[in-house]
């Protein structure tokens, strides 16, 4: 009775993923400030730091960090969209949101897929992993270098074993 | 089938903030004003309902009695989110952040000498042409963002902190603040409604009861909603106004108790759009800000024998948190099961609780979990 769904092989990465965290907690962090240039919006700084300037490009970790700014833009836009929302949901006396996500959460769930491809393609293989803002309550974007360089956090898409699948009962 | 209590986040969270319904609702520790509340809308609505209703429902309107109960389910509704709902607190800072920030302000501060005091910890930042300082919070080690401000009775650091107000219970800040404003609105109107029906209703009676001797509970009541109605009308349009007031000019109480905006050599507001429609829409119409906190996410607690069959990954719930949050297990073992196709937009709905046995969620139908095969736990146990 047991079968192997697409959405498995999907977690069984993840599983992986949650492996280099935990030793991403025994590696040394570099920490991404908050911009606050345009007010209490949230925007992370694209400044290039030292410390990360021998595992990876600095296109590429503007590249994320531009990415990420936009997503945190869009969610935080005031706009048609947001009053349509914050007029609907004031006329049910904001009982709908405890049926439906909000266009914020939504975009924060896209975030962390975004997140979580950037590490999958570009950030592990360096050594790195990218910790979720929204972890570190919005306040900073986190990359853990791993102490044995480059290979200190594996690879996500490698050992991996079927018997870590679930099962899954009718 | 082997029980396991499972820890949850909130009840490790630092700070002095009382939770219920398993991490879904956060107040204060002091609730007792709160109560007060409850009992003074609830008690006057109800007396409102029973003795008054009737009578101009038959005499006046039926419309009378259906607007006071959407008002009363409003008022009601703005309460229990400004008083459940997570104000925007920022959680405090892990020791490798805290460290790192440490780091940067004695870089910073260089070589302080013996006996100097050092210097005070503050980060000039410029916003929209201003320059804003940002003060370090001891008690959380971070410093805090704009506008941000660390309330003492909840001992958090509260992002947009409005004020600590005891009447709901909870810290206003960004989160809830348009909640706490509509609360105010709307009992206001509420509170008007109903003494101006009540004076209404004295004058029918008068008028119409003239020439009868008519014994009844109401005009007791009446006089005791009028009462309660003259003295709530007084403080609560003032708030209301005072908020208004707040709100088009972009400001908070505490900004505006403190004057930091105020006084000639002061800084200008520089979050304000210098536009009253702009700054109102918003702070009334603007996005939903998510909690940062994670309230529900499971805390990895193996106390479990080894021959157990059902230590299985705990599963992630999510009230205000969407992202499934990853928890760092204090022993190597197995990680935290987390997909985006996980999240459940039912937010708050508790749909499953994980405290009675230990279940696993699968994307594709969340509502029947399964038993963790015993395979799965000897994998991942190295």
């Amino acid at each position: 009775n047991t079968f192997l769904p697409a959405a498995t092989v999907d977690r069984l990465s993840f599983h992986n993923l949650q492996e280099l965290r935990h030793s991403a907690s025994l590696a040394t962090k570099v920490f991404i400030q908050r911009d606050y240039r345009d007010g209490t919006i949230c925007k992370f700084q694209t400044k290039f730091p030292a410390e990360l300037d021998s595992r990876i490009e600095r296109s590429l970790f503007e590249e994320t960090l531009k990415t990420l700014n936009c997503y945190y833009a869009e969610a935080e836009k005031i706009g048609g969209q947001s009053y349509l929302e914050g007029c609907l949901a004031c006329a049910t006396a904001y009982i709908i949101f405890l049926c439906m996500e909000t266009r914020y959460e939504m975009i924060l769930k896209k975030i962390s897929m975004y997140i979580q491809e950037q590490n999958e393609k570009i950030y592990t293989p360096r050594g790195l992993l990218l910790t979720d803002p929204v972890e570190r309550g919005m306040r900073v974007v986190s990359f853990a270098k791993s102490q044995d360089g480059p290979a200190g956090f594996g690879s996500p898409s490698s050992a991996h074993s079927p018997a870590r699948s679930n099962q899954l009962s009718p | 089938m082997i029980t396991r209590k499972v820890t949850r986040k909130w009840e490790k969270l630092p700070g002095k903030n009382t939770f219920c319904c398993d991490g879904r609702v956060m107040m204060a520790r002091q609730k007792g004003v709160f109560y007060l509340t409850l009992f003074l809308i609830i008690g006057t609505c109800s007396l409102f309902f029973a003795f008054e209703c009737p009578y101009l429902a038959v005499h006046l309107s039926p419309a009378i009695p259906v607007f006071a109960v959407l008002l009363f389910v409003f008022v009601m509704a703005m309460l229990l989110r400004t008083s459940f709902s997570d104000p925007g607190v920022l959680p405090r800072a892990l020791p490798e952040e805290a460290n790192f920030i440490e780091m940067e302000i004695e870089a910073a501060n260089g070589n302080v000498l013996a006996g100097q005091r050092p210097p005070p910890r503050i980060k000039n930042v410029q916003i929209n042409n201003q320059i804003v300082k940002l003060k370090y919070c001891y008690t959380c080690k971070i410093f805090r963002p704009p506008r941000a401000s660390h309330c003492s009775i909840c001992d958090n650091c509260v992002d947009r902190f409005d004020h600590h107000c005891p009447w709901v219970g909870n810290c206003v800040g960004k989160r809830n603040y348009r909640y706490f404003y509509l609360f105010t609105l709307s009992l206001s109107l509420l509170t008007i409604y109903i003494f101006a029906f009540d004076i209404v209703h004295v004058v029918l009676r008068e008028y119409r009861n003239f020439f009868e001797h008519v014994v009844s509970l109401t005009p007791h009541c009446t006089v005791l909603e009028v009462l309660v109605c003259f003295f709530t009308l007084w403080s609560v349009v003032g708030l209301t106004g005072f908020h208004t007031y707040l709100i088009s000019l972009n400001q908070t109480t505490n900004e505006d108790i403190k004057g930091s905006w105020s006084g000639k050599n002061r800084v200008q507001n520089p979050y304000s759009h210098k536009n009253i429609i702009e700054n109102c829409c918003e702070v009334l119409c603007g996005p939903t800000y998510p909690s940062v906190l994670d309230r529900r996410g499971v805390m990895l607690e193996d106390s479990t024998s080894p021959t157990s069959s059902d230590a299985s990954a705990a599963s992630t719930h999510k009230s205000s948190n969407p992202v499934s949050q990853t928890t760092k297990s204090s022993a190597p073992l197995i990680p935290n099961e987390h997909t985006p196709d996980e999240a459940k937009p039912s937010i708050g709905a508790g749909t499953q609780k994980s405290t009675s046995s230990p279940k696993e969620e699968k994307p594709p139908s969340p509502t029947s979990p399964n038993a963790v095969a015993p395979a799965v736990i000897k994998e991942s146990a190295h």
